[in-house]
């Protein structure tokens, strides 16, 4: 098969609660735990709700928020509950997003028990200061224990969350947090550049001048540090931000966003991709629950996206992954001409060094990853500039 | 006969013009109130913004005088500004009388002299009316005392008004009436109008403005255009009282319409004669001009596939618009679009304009040109407006451009500044003269190309908006003429080439390059702007790579936001245009067009 896409369906479940919110964090959460135990039940009953015909699940991810807040019961309940609702497939890759500071042996074993097969911690930083700018709970120790405890706890698939480009932070110390997470031996590391997302605390840091972000020279050498470093202790770069120390240990249900896999999403703010329709879920967890006990979706919104659009999908998703768009896959499923559509663009983009195409695949360069949103966009503008891409010929994507 | 007025009225810009026709308007009652909406003759958008009268306008206002008789007076309102002089010097050929309006605080200025003695020369009878009385900073005194000395007035005869507020409004008409004098010419005479206007009504065909000077003109004549001979049989006239009023007939000294089932307004010529088939008039009227458009630019679609719409709205504008000329261009850069002749530079800005607001188009337009004569070695002449068509320089014996000349009235305390404008712009000083103590006329001559840009503009601020300023096309005159390029990655693009004189080239080029550089966005590569004569490199320009954009995380919420941005980013790319492998934005195009300031 040409490409990575599978018809297999992802369940994603958002955990809303967070012991204290992340300064740079604008993922949906709340900070009040006493709500955990009547959400699980309407997280239930969302799964319960699903009306239509679904694909077998191959993989379930617990995301957050702080997933690890939640008790092993809670756990093991809502991954009944998908297993009762859907057919999940013999081997299913299970994840469930760890914090530090929130987890002892127990509460992992328990997740475990409960089926739980691959757990990825947030640790973000070895460095204390760096982890008290993001406003993170925990410290450098903490994280390396919990670490510790998921593989004492018996998890033999483990990522690690890495943040770069910190104010302050400098190539040593960003090199060091490498080496220390090298060391620990992870299945899988995701290293994500620091954005100033709009409204989160640190923004209004960044604004008010109380921090200074780094210089877009020191994120570049911090993106092409981690790269090389870590392809040369064998990690397997398959995703601009994401690497796998073998290819099985790649992240099943996140390469389901990047090959229009379908995935259904539980929970507050939580976004589904089914039959070529997006779908999400209202953000706030009041909401959700009171639209949940009155018996209806929470649904905030959904769109159909149309031939272009789609067109557009595929271009900025699979140039996030290494292996870069398949263009026989591309053609069949838009009725265009690769090279007639971006042939000029693209022969561009290769002198200056940015893409290569090889076997049948047109990917990003290591200098090109750097420019991803940019080329994306160059990309975009050829879809749409000639009308070669027709909407009304649209395919279904799965 | 007797009971006809015909004028105009004549005004520095903002100087009350179209509240005075309001007025008028309103005094007469032809309009209820409730329909009635302020600048009711300027009835384009643009005209009520720019407060300056694109089209002419009339209106025949029924009004009883004090002394009991029914008189109808014909307002002609009249274009302002110096593209449209013709325009203006055909309505003014069709009264007998204007008003010269004057600012109560503002008092006498250029364009009312310019204006004076525009209508001194068809022998109009002026009446000053001083207006806005009713400000606080009026000085009517002072205004009196300008329009003795500085227009030879008689100042006891101006009416005081505030158009504003209705003050003064009876006395505008008493006077139309008393001291205007009724038009002459015998209606039994052969046929003899003079068209000064047409516009297009998709019903009935062109409607003809015309004034009557000799004899009757009624539905069932059949009429000659005397310019082209065409015949046209007349369906209808009558007069205008803001819609048109059918009428028997049309007898010497009227003002109004014919209506002859003329397809196209090019048909129809602002000057010309009519007469009757039959019963011809031995002399045409005099002052017959064809009209000729002056300045070249190319039009363009920002979106290839807006082409047949341009087309088509080019088509519907060319209905109202006789003096706009066009037919079918291509550019390697732009793609399919239209090479335009104006009579000037606003009316450039007017067409592009009205074509962007009426038929929603986004445009690019390429420099304007004049158009070159260039005598190749072989002897032969080759008449050029269009830097895309010009021949290999090889080639070449001489080049002549088309010379005008300028006059430009203004207090003499800015004879200096002009002056050194006029020399800039290859100008010959070639006489001035004085009309009062400290106002003058100074003449030049000067190659058109040097004024169509910018010069009225530049003359407006080098006077503080003292100086007016009207030519007239004279001859061609040998030049040396080089073509500029504009090179951007190497690749020449054609769209922004002009002709210009060598000793503009390095200016013209330089100006080019950087207002690209500022224009045209950051790209993924470096971008060399250059100007070029051939292949010789005159100016240049470099735009670095833009910025890295280092991307984080994209998870299933993040999708549907990151493509939406992507959209949107490329509705902006909508207006840009690609050149190689640059992406040259339409405000790029436009900027390059624009003068320096």
């Amino acid at each position: 098969m040409c490409s990575l896409q599978t018809a297999d369906a992802g369940i994603y479940i958002h955990i809303p609660f967070c012991k204290r919110k992340c300064l740079y964090c604008d993922f949906y959460s709340v900070t009040d735990l006493d709500k955990r135990f009547s959400f699980v039940r309407s997280a239930q009953t969302e799964i319960n709700m699903i009306d239509f015909p679904m694909p077998t699940v191959d993989t379930i991810y617990l995301g957050g928020g702080t997933p690890s807040l939640l008790a092993p019961e809670d756990v093991s309940a809502l991954l009944d509950s998908v297993r009762r609702k859907f057919s999940v497939s013999n081997d299913p890759e299970i994840t469930i997003e760890v914090n530090p500071g929130t987890v002892n042996l127990d509460k992992l074993k328990g997740c475990r028990t409960a089926g739980v097969n691959r757990v990825n911690i947030g640790i973000q930083s070895f460095q204390d200061p760096y982890l008290k700018l993001l406003g993170r709970i925990h410290d450098a120790r903490e994280a390396i224990a919990c670490f510790d405890l998921a593989r004492e706890a018996g998890f033999e698939n483990i990522g690690i969350d890495l943040i770069y480009g910190i104010p302050g932070q400098t190539v040593r110390m960003w090199k060091a947090d490498l080496k220390t997470a090298i060391m620990l031996s992870p299945e899988h590391i995701s290293g994500y550049l620091l954005t100033y997302e709009a409204g989160v605390p640190l923004s209004l840091a960044l604004e008010k001048g109380n921090i200074i972000a780094l210089s877009e020279k020191k994120t570049v050498g911090f993106f092409e540090m981690i790269r090389r470093v870590l392809t040369d202790a064998g990690y397997i770069q398959y995703e601009i931000s994401n690497y796998a120390k073998s290819l099985p240990s790649r992240s099943r249900h996140n390469l389901k966003y990047w090959t229009f896999a379908p995935y259904i999403g539980i929970g507050p703010s939580a976004h589904s991709f089914i039959n070529n329709c997006r779908f999400w879920n209202v953000r706030s967890v009041d909401d959700y629950m009171t639209l949940i006990e009155s018996g209806k979706p929470p649904r905030a919104g959904s769109e159909r996206p149309d031939f272009r659009q789609q067109a557009t999908e595929a271009v900025f998703l699979s140039l996030r992954c290494a292996q870069g768009i398949c263009i026989n896959d591309f053609e069949k499923r838009f009725s265009v001409k690769f090279q007639q559509l971006f042939g000029r663009t693209i022969a561009l983009f290769e002198a200056e060094g940015y893409m290569i195409q090889t076997d049948g695949f047109c990917r990003l360069t290591c200098k090109g990853m750097r420019y991803l949103d940019s080329i994306a966009d160059r990309l975009v503008y050829d879809i749409y500039k000639e009308n070669q891409v027709d909407s009304a010929a649209a395919s279904n994507p799965t | 006969m007797i009971n006809i007025r015909n004028f105009s009225i004549i005004a520095h810009i903002d100087h009350g013009k179209s509240t005075l026709s309001d007025r008028l308007i309103q005094a007469t009652r032809i309009i209820a109130d409730r329909d009635f909406k302020d600048q009711i003759l300027d009835s384009m958008d643009i005209e009520r913004e720019r407060g300056i009268t694109i089209k002419s306008q009339t209106i025949c206002l029924p009004y009883t005088a004090q002394n009991g008789k029914l008189y109808y007076l014909n307002l002609i309102d009249t274009p302002g500004h110096v593209d449209f002089s013709y325009e203006v010097s055909r309505a003014l050929a069709s009264c007998e009388g204007a008003l010269l309006l004057i600012d109560a605080s503002q008092g006498v200025q250029a364009q009312t002299i310019a204006n004076l003695y525009q209508a001194v020369d068809h022998n109009l009878e002026i009446i000053p009316i001083i207006n806005k009385i009713d400000l606080p900073s009026a000085d009517v005194d002072m205004v009196r005392k300008q329009i003795s000395e500085d227009l030879g007035l008689d100042p006891s005869t101006a009416i005081l008004c505030s158009a504003k507020d209705g003050t003064g409004i009876d006395n505008v008409l008493e006077a139309i009436v008393n001291q205007l004098p009724p038009p002459k010419g015998d209606s039994e005479a052969p046929l003899k109008a003079l068209i000064f206007d047409s516009h297009y009504d998709s019903y009935r065909g062109t409607i003809v403005y015309i004034r009557v000077f000799e004899g009757k003109i009624q539905a069932g004549d059949e009429v000659v255009f005397v310019s082209n001979q065409s015949r046209h049989l007349v369906e209808e006239v009558g007069i205008f009282q803001i819609n048109r009023i059918p009428r028997p007939f049309l007898t010497s000294g009227s003002v109004g319409y014919i209506i002859a089932s003329i397809k196209t307004v090019s048909e129809t010529k602002c000057g010309d004669t009519v007469t009757l088939k039959n019963r011809p008039c031995k002399v045409p009227l005099s002052g017959f001009k064809e009209l000729k458009p002056v300045v070249f630019s190319s039009i363009y679609p920002v979106a290839s596939d807006d082409y047949p719409e341009l087309a088509i709205a080019l088509e519907k504008l060319k209905l109202n618009d006789a003096s706009l000329v066009y037919q079918k261009d291509s550019s390697v850069a732009l793609g399919f679009g239209f090479r335009c002749g104006f009579l000037g530079l606003l009316h450039l800005e007017i067409v592009q304009e009205r074509l962007e607001r009426e038929y929603d188009l986004s445009l690019i337009l390429t420099a304007p040109s004049v158009e070159y004569h260039v005598i190749m070695k072989d002897g032969s002449l080759i008449k050029i407006d269009n830097p895309a068509l010009y021949p290999d320089p090889m080639n070449i014996g001489t080049a002549k451009e088309p010379f005008i000349r300028a006059s430009i009235i203004t207090p003499d305390k800015y004879m200096g500044a002009i002056m050194s404008l006029c020399l800039e712009r290859r100008g010959i000083n070639t006489d001035y003269q004085y009309f009062s103590s400290n106002r003058m006329e100074m003449i030049f001559e000067i190659p058109l190309a040097e004024v169509i840009y910018d010069f009225y503009d530049k003359l407006k601020s080098v006077t503080q908006g003292y100086g007016s300023f009207d030519y007239e096309l004279t001859d061609y005159r040998e030049t040396e003429l080089v073509k500029v390029d504009i090179l951007v990655n190497g690749e020449r693009v054609d769209a922004l080439s002009q002709l210009v004189h060598k000793d503009r080239a390095v200016e013209r080029a330089k100006y080019a390059c950087e207002k690209l550089k500022d224009e045209i966005p950051r790209q993924m590569f470096k971008i060399a702007i250059q100007g070029a004569i051939g292949a010789k490199i005159i100016s240049r320009q470099t735009i670095s790579p833009f910025r890295k954009d280092v991307t984080a995380k994209c998870y299933g919420g993040d999708i549907t936001r990151k493509r939406k941005l992507l959209e949107k980013q490329k509705k902006g790319k909508k207006r840009m245009k690609m050149v190689g492998n640059v992406m040259i934005p339409q405000s790029a195009f436009l900027a390059v067009l624009k003068s320096k300031d």
